[in-house]
């Protein structure tokens, strides 16, 4: 299973995504820089958090246009994996891979802080460890991680199941007081219809080893790797 | 030719910059406030002297880079370019 870390100039959490990868799970990691136009035979591509180019204009606005996008939208027509995280979220909605779009926190102020999320997906690549409802403890670290999309997307992605994500409360319960920063319908993550493109605002990289405070993200990269493992014995 | 565009948050787009603005105005005696949205303000300029092809080109940047439709409208003005003294 190789991993593949996309790092543009101002991305900050591909080291991380990289520890948990190689040191943590013992995979094969590679990163990939933004001028590079291949993957190197990657399974799963991460586009990690930061700040892409400065956020300049918008977030993921100018990130799109690397090259290495060209060859990840491509990966992704393919069914390739594609995992964004935070700023990674925000360059897929800019590049169309994902619906919708992330705009600047309702409260205006910059959220780093513990969320709760509940999973309503388990029959993808990207959480096939998790069950049904269940509540994974992961952190936030964003300015801009406003979830929005027009009433027509909205109700196509609740209909089709392709929200994988919501803020909830320690109990579950999607409430507005667990929405760190206006999201529409409390959305925290979302999925393609076909269900190999990931969008994410929280950081499961951030919680991966006990010593950070937590270990629930690892149970999404584990589900990425058991996955992946699957389809290549297959 | 340069054109003058301005980038507006839909509507229907929350606008958490335009209402701090607008309390802020609120709080200062502007009660006659009704609503504000916080945009941007760019300024391009281009190698052309034809406003029909500016006007073509402009509209295409901003669909394919200055603006996100998903999340904002954007409108422009062009104006020629006065020459240097």
């Amino acid at each position: 299973m190789k991993f593949g870390v996309v790092v543009f100039p101002g991305t900050w959490s591909d080291r991380d995504c990289g520890w948990v990868i190689d040191q943590v799970l013992g995979h094969e990691l590679t990163y990939l820089w933004h001028k590079d136009a291949d993957l190197k035979g990657c399974d799963c591509v991460i586009l990690p958090g930061g700040f892409a180019y400065g956020d300049y204009l918008r977030t993921g606005a100018i990130a799109r246009f690397a090259p290495v996008m060209e060859k990840v939208g491509e990966f992704a027509d393919r069914g390739g994996l594609v995992w964004g995280i935070c700023n990674g979220f925000q360059v897929l909605c800019e590049a169309g891979l994902l619906p919708g779009a992330l705009i600047r926190n309702a409260s205006l102020e910059f959220r780093c802080e513990w969320t709760h999320l509940s999973v309503e997906r388990t029959d993808l690549a990207f959480t096939s460890r998790c069950e049904e409802r269940e509540v994974l403890r992961i952190p936030i670290a964003h300015g801009e991680g406003s979830y929005f999309a027009d009433p027509a997307t909205l109700s196509r992605l609740e209909q089709r199941g392709q929200v994988v994500f919501r803020y909830c409360d320690p109990g579950g319960r999607v409430v507005p007081q667990a929405n760190p920063n206006g999201s529409l319908h409390n959305i925290a993550g979302v999925v393609n219809a076909r269900g190999n493109v990931l969008g994410m605002m929280p950081h499961p990289e951030r919680c991966s080893e006990a010593a950070l405070g937590g270990t629930d993200g690892l149970k999404l990269f584990q589900s990425v790797a058991e996955t992946s493992l699957k389809v290549l014995v297959s | 030719m340069i054109a003058r565009v301005i980038v507006t948050p839909k509507p229907v787009v929350n606008d958490p910059q335009g209402l701090t603005v607008k309390q802020g105005l609120a709080s200062l005696g502007f009660g006659e406030v009704n609503d504000v949205r916080v945009g941007k303000y760019i300024e391009v300029n281009l190698d052309t002297s034809s406003e029909h092809e500016a006007r073509e080109r402009v509209e295409a940047m901003c669909r394919q880079l200055l603006a996100n439709h998903v999340i904002e409208d954007f409108r422009f003005e062009l104006e020629q370019e006065r020459r240097k003294r």
